[in-house]
């Protein structure tokens, strides 16, 4: 009985201590990535990690006074662990931030888990609308994009290069549908006309079928999004369909972002939206372009600089609370008020907590996609079931 | 539909439809003849895939000669793989049950993933359409059809034709069927069985990174390929009954009239129209559409 109460009180005491630690801004602050490292989007998981690491390596390592540590758990794009993995990081690793993910299916459940623990979230990438809709949270930031975004952009400046008609392709999943929606909000509102969408079961890249069907439609342009390896093979068999010569192709910016090597000529000419491009020529992007490759060894893309930014946005956050996480409504007030120096031009954070920020217009120009002007400026996401 | 468009479909889907047998080919060989539930078939494709990509440039410059000579060349390597892997791994399978053989076959295919993000990297890539290929022929108003698919589809029919002439007309065929259907008594009528399978196995590997090397042109190499065609050939496979060439052949042009049509009159069921029809075919005929044979 006495021994059990020794223990008993010994525990008390230590938990007391244990308590009273996390205020203590001298230790480091610890970063959990959720990116996945292998599979399809390894790639894209490492140049966000490289993104994110640049700008703290800048700072000196350290962010709001104290020093990052850095956690990662492998996200493997698959929503099915989402929870599992986030929880990985929220209860045994106890961390204060969490940075994820690539895909937007894992974003959605960590968002879901962040929401209800109250850990700092920053999404670096994944664009489901939800994230900064119906799931938004005081605590959940974004640094990338909705897919509203830039399929809105697009739509907004086809409209203006008078399109009249078009037809929109896409695989028939979250990000598709919502960049689809985006699109024709902007363009039927532009007094433009869909005549047909199409889709194509993911991850199905069986296109012929769907390419035949454009053809007969015979509409002014097409408007599509497919990403990675679907996105290559769709330019490409565009191309070789010979639709290209006579019906321009659009469309958001990943249908020839880190894909143009392997598209070869078949991409020359493609118009995309996108906040991000090649030569913007702004003195803040040549700096981090110069740094991430001098870094890293590779040239930096629209992943790392929404990663820079994500670091950025914590900085930014942790300097107005003095190093802690706990006060969040200080830290998103902070975040709220400022002006983000991005490379891809500065922008600013919405009530929602997703980018106000210019959607440029970009054409594939040799290897580059070149920006050739901005398709929609300071657009901001509708936020549609916020409520916060 | 109007009929000119209609036309266009159905060579679409015919074409589509060749193009998954020849993915679907080497698989009938490993899981329809020699019974091994394969599920790293989609990575002898992947393979097959990155060697067209990887070795155009060595075969240009070592040896000469452009995609044609790349496919001989990658052929003849996948023959050598195939045996090496049917050697090392696939012989100890026979005897064992199909668990067994599912466990270690999809412990193969995260080793070649793996291998192939350390060799290759994890990029998308392109493999450019050979120039004597290039061309296409003016199809309706607005559309071409390219060579290379015409091509593809070619590739497949001569396959069709010689692996149907190699089982049904020659002794090795024959020797080979009498294996799939009882291992022992044709080793005992002094057949060295062991190592024929090592030929049937490796002719089939040869098949899968063939088609790997033939569609990449087309399809681009990318992580993750051969998950993606893994399961349409399983689909092919068993609907055409298990062992059975003619059936793989049908099936795959089942499949490729059912994607096409099914993507442009019911885009919101495409994704499982493929399914459906397996099942019911399934339900109608539990071994698949034709007897092995």
């Amino acid at each position: 009985m006495k021994t059990k109460l020794l223990i008993a009180s010994a525990l008390a005491a230590t938990a007391l201590t244990l308590g009273a630690m996390p205020g203590n801004a001298a230790d480091p602050l610890k970063v959990g990535f959720m990116l996945p490292a292998t599979g399809t989007y390894a790639k894209l998981g490492k140049t966000i990690e490289n993104g994110f690491r640049l700008f703290v390596d800048e700072q000196g390592g350290s962010l709001g006074g104290r020093a990052i540590e850095y956690v990662a758990v492998d996200s493997e794009a698959d929503p099915s662990k989402a929870v599992d993995n986030v929880n990985k990081l929220i209860k045994q690793e106890k961390v204060d931030v969490i940075v994820g993910s690539v895909h937007s299916g894992v974003a959605m459940a960590m968002a879901k888990e962040a929401k209800a623990s109250g850990t700092l979230m920053i999404v670096p990438n994944a664009g489901a609308n939800a994230v900064t809709g119906p799931l938004c949270a005081p605590n959940i930031f974004r640094t990338s994009f909705s897919n509203w975004q830039p399929g809105y952009a697009a739509g907004q400046a086809m409209a203006e290069r008078g399109v009249k008609t078009a037809v929109t392709i896409t695989w028939k999943y979250g990000a598709g549908e919502e960049m689809v929606g985006g699109f024709k909000e902007a363009f039927t509102a532009a007094g433009g006309t869909v005549v047909k969408e199409l889709f194509v079961p993911f991850p199905n890249v069986e296109f012929q079928a769907l390419l035949t069907e454009i053809a007969a439609a015979k509409p002014d342009a097409v408007f599509a999004f497919f990403a990675g390896g679907g996105a290559v093979k769709f330019v490409k068999d565009y191309a070789a369909a010979g639709l290209k010569a006579s019906i321009p192709l659009y469309g958001t910016g990943f249908l020839t972002d880190g894909t143009l090597e392997a598209q070869g000529a078949d991409a020359e000419g493609v118009v995309t939206a996108l906040q991000y491009a090649d030569g913007l020529g702004t003195p803040k992007d040549q700096a981090f372009r110069a740094a991430y490759e001098k870094a890293y060894g590779a040239s930096p893309d629209v992943y790392a600089v929404q990663a820079y930014d994500a670091a950025q946005l914590l900085g930014i956050g942790l300097a107005a609370t003095g190093g802690s996480v706990d006060d969040k409504a200080a830290f998103a007030a902070a975040v709220e008020a400022a002006t983000i120096d991005s490379p891809r031009g500065p922008f600013t954070i919405s009530k929602a907590h997703n980018p106000i920020q210019d959607i440029y217009l970009r054409e594939v120009k040799g290897k580059e996609n070149a920006v050739i002007g901005v398709a929609s400026k300071a657009l901001e996401d509708p936020a549609r079931g916020c409520r916060m | 539909m109007d009929f000119p468009i209609f036309l266009i479909q159905c060579l679409n889907a015919v074409q589509y439809g060749l193009l998954l047998f020849l993915v679907a080919a080497g698989l009938t060989l490993i899981f329809g003849i020699m019974g091994v539930i394969n599920l790293a078939h989609g990575s002898f494709y992947m393979i097959g895939a990155y060697m067209a990509y990887a070795l155009g440039p060595v075969v240009a410059s070592t040896i000469g000669g452009g995609f044609l000579m790349t496919l001989v060349v990658g052929t003849v390597l996948a023959v050598i793989i195939g045996y090496i892997l049917e050697w090392v791994f696939y012989s100890y399978l026979y005897d064992r049950d199909h668990l067994q053989q599912v466990l270690m076959t999809y412990g193969l295919i995260l080793v070649f993933e793996e291998l192939r993000s350390l060799i290759v990297g994890d990029d998308v890539h392109g493999v450019k359409v050979p120039d004597f290929l290039s061309g296409s022929i003016p199809l309706g108003e607005l559309m071409t059809y390219p060579h290379y698919r015409l091509f593809v589809s070619a590739v497949c029919l001569v396959l069709v034709g010689a692996m149907f002439y190699v089982f049904t007309r020659t002794r090795l065929g024959m020797m080979i069927r009498a294996g799939s259907s009882n291992r022992e008594m044709v080793q005992s009528l002094g057949i060295d069985i062991t190592f024929l399978y090592r030929i049937v196995f490796a002719a089939g590997f040869a098949l899968a990174a063939l088609a790997g090397m033939v569609a990449a042109p087309i399809s681009s190499v990318y992580p993750g390929m051969g998950n993606s065609v893994l399961i349409i050939c399983f689909v092919v496979v068993v609907i055409g009954g298990i062992g059975s060439i003619k059936g793989a052949l049908v099936a795959a042009l089942l499949m490729g009239f059912i994607d096409t049509f099914g993507k442009v009159l019911l885009p919101e069921a495409a994704g499982v129209l493929v399914y459906l029809a397996m099942a019911v075919i399934l339900l109608w005929k539990p071994n698949g559409l034709f007897k092995a044979g």
